[in-house]
């Protein structure tokens, strides 16, 4: 027996690498796609790169010139290998509008809006999951409504029309929270940016002044984009959560005596969370692409307003990485739920 | 003595656009230790009767009757609390298909504790040693790899023995058997049947089995109800079936084929032949 057991340890240890192996493949090639497609939109935007560069009082020869210093006179496929290259290296090139290396300028924005979206996500999951399982359970009743009627405001508001609203309530009139931007301005630059993320920033130089601050700052347009995501979960959540208490392991749960929180949130629940994991990461995935109206209203200096900008000034290099950042992040987070249903659905292992 | 189940006029009913609509009409039986047989057809209401029992009627249907006692103890006041301890622990249903009605995302073993653990308080590896000697009993070879399985890893026979063991851990003191093999292949069903007959015997349970199954329940109970659209048509001894006065039950048992057959065509069910529908 102990024997046994061994070898199907060692079984199992095997078919996850086995797995752990084709993760890594395919995460690549999905990775090069996405290269392949950025490039491809580099070769096809009406914008020429080399006038970008010399200026349109070149002459012919400068203009050639430089156009094989920058390598464009070279095959297709050479200039490929090169921008995968020099994305590997961390080189994105240029930016027109920033002059400066548009890595830099992403390891600024990004940040800005991780920080924003994952705050947004927690606040989203935290309350829509609680309030669309609520709702199922309650179906038909004043509860239901109330929380269907709180989600259908979230599809139907416009985004900055919120985010005023908010800033002349809570901000303006009440004064509970700070106003646009990331932090008070006599507190910029007051920490070490590290990670990029203001309060991780703050917490590492145990500057808990700094970090209240940019929680206070950050939090009403984070419960902005929250409710929005909520919106959407809190939906999706009741309508799995329905169709899962309809079922026949639910009778099951009920006859052996289990009581009806049991009943709901575990025989309930637990079978709906591989679906609500793509829920999730695709409002992840989207509150990450930076929501321009918010960054805008709120003067957050997020990625959805520097790729705004860039694409306003035919700044290539910028809208490209960029692109290049939110479909790693796309890639990223649907990886990660593959690994997530591995873990929660045995059906699937 | 009060009998182990005394159901009196229950009525279960759904809301239609054309007003609430009865599929068990005013039922009334009562229960010792026995086995009773309900047979019916599809939507007769055999099987609201087996869920009304347990009060597990959701809502919008609605379940209402004169007395509905269960060892004397009345269900139709009781609180929804009290109900749940009756619920697993002494009033018990084997469901009919195992492939929808275990959870797809729990072990086996752990359902099964749960059925225990919900009414007993036991410590972990007492509640583990009960589990594999009910699995034992339920004839499951290699118990303890069993309850590290998933639903979707067994065999709906051995699907049906672990519910048949999942709801027979608490030592119930009544069995519902809502058409426990009607999802079997021919081969398991009377496997399953033999199963639950030794096990309810052996406990000296009471067993309601519902079924479509004219002959199958007449070999495993000791009485009959035969139910048409809400209604008991019939109620005889299992022995007395072929006794069976009522044109509907009278049909349907002609309607059976028989080993040596003579007819050429088996006669088909004039509903014609008694007053309702």
């Amino acid at each position: 027996m102990p024997l046994r057991r061994k070898t199907a340890g060692a079984q199992r240890l095997k078919q996850a690498a086995r797995s752990l192996g084709g993760f890594v493949v395919v995460t690549a090639l999905t990775f090069i796609g996405l290269m392949a497609i950025t490039f491809f939109i580099g070769r096809v935007i009406p914008i020429d790169p080399v006038l970008a560069v010399v200026g349109d009082r070149a002459t012919q020869e400068q203009y050639d010139a430089a156009r094989v210093a920058m390598g464009l006179d070279r095959p297709l496929v050479l200039q490929f290998v090169s921008y995968v290259g020099d994305v590997f290296q961390g080189n994105l090139g240029h930016s027109v509008s920033t002059n400066r290396p548009v890595a830099q300028d992403l390891a600024r924005v990004f940040p800005a809006t991780l920080e924003m979206a994952t705050l947004g996500i927690l606040i989203g999951v935290g309350l829509g999951v609680p309030c669309g399982t609520w709702a199922a359970a309650r179906q038909g009743t004043w509860v239901d409504q109330l929380i269907r009627v709180f989600a259908l405001l979230g599809y139907s508001v416009p985004a900055f029309w919120l985010g005023l609203v908010g800033l002349v309530v809570f901000y303006a009139n009440l004064g509970w929270v700070a106003g646009p931007g990331r932090v008070d301005i006599f507190y910029e630059g007051l920490v070490e940016p590290r990670t990029g993320l203001m309060l991780v920033d703050a917490a590492l130089a145990s500057d808990w002044e700094v970090f209240w601050n940019a929680l206070d700052h950050l939090i009403l347009p984070a419960a902005i984009l929250g409710f929005f995501s909520l919106a959407y979960i809190a939906r999706m959540t009741r309508s799995f959560m329905l169709d899962t208490l309809g079922q026949e392991f639910i009778t099951t749960a009920r006859v052996k005596g289990v009581s009806e929180w049991r009943v709901i949130w575990v025989h309930g629940f637990r079978p709906i969370r591989v679906p609500l994991i793509t829920v999730i990461g695709l409002s992840y995935a989207a509150l990450l692409e930076g929501s321009v109206m918010i960054e805008t209203v709120f003067s957050w200096p997020g990625i959805g307003n520097y790729l705004t900008v860039a694409l306003l000034n035919a700044d290539m290099n910028a809208v490209l990485g960029a692109t290049l950042v939110i479909g790693a992040v796309f890639i990223l987070i649907n990886k990660l739920s593959d690994v997530l249903y591995r873990v929660l659905d045995p059906r699937s292992r | 003595m009060s009998p182990l189940l005394d159901v009196r006029n229950l009525r279960v009913s759904f809301p239609t656009p054309q007003g609430r609509a009865e599929v068990v009409k005013g039922l009334s039986f009562t229960l010792g230790r026995e086995r009773l047989g309900i047979v019916g057809e599809s939507g007769s209401g055999k099987s609201m009767t087996g869920r009304a029992i347990l009060r597990l009627i959701r809502t919008p249907g609605r379940q209402e009757a004169d007395r509905l006692a269960f060892d004397g103890i009345d269900l139709t006041t009781l609180s929804e609390r009290r109900m749940r301890d009756l619920r697993g622990a002494r009033i018990s249903m084997i469901m009919q298909d195992p492939k929808f009605s275990l959870n797809p995302v729990m072990t086996v073993g752990a359902q099964i504790a749960e059925a225990l653990l919900t009414h007993e308080t036991l410590a972990r590896r007492d509640v583990q040693a009960r589990v594999i000697e009910m699995l034992h009993a339920v004839r499951i070879n290699d118990p303890e790899r069993v309850t590290g399985l998933y639903p979707h890893e067994v065999s709906g026979g051995m699907g049906q023995r672990i519910m048949i063991a999942m709801m027979l851990i608490p030592q119930p003191d009544l069995l519902i058997a809502d058409e426990p093999t009607s999802a079997l292949d021919v081969s398991v069903q009377a496997q399953v049947l033999d199963l639950i007959d030794e096990l309810v015997r052996d406990k000296g349970m009471g067993l309601i089995l519902i079924s479509h199954d004219l002959q199958l329940v007449a070999r495993y109970c000791d009485r009959i109800l035969v139910m048409h659209a809400g209604q008991v048509v019939e109620s005889c001894a299992a022995a007395d079936l072929h006794k069976a006065r009522h044109p509907y039950t009278r049909g349907l048992l002609a309607a059976v084929p028989r080993m040596e057959e003579t007819r050429d065509e088996l006669p088909v069910l004039d509903r014609s032949a008694w007053s309702g529908t």
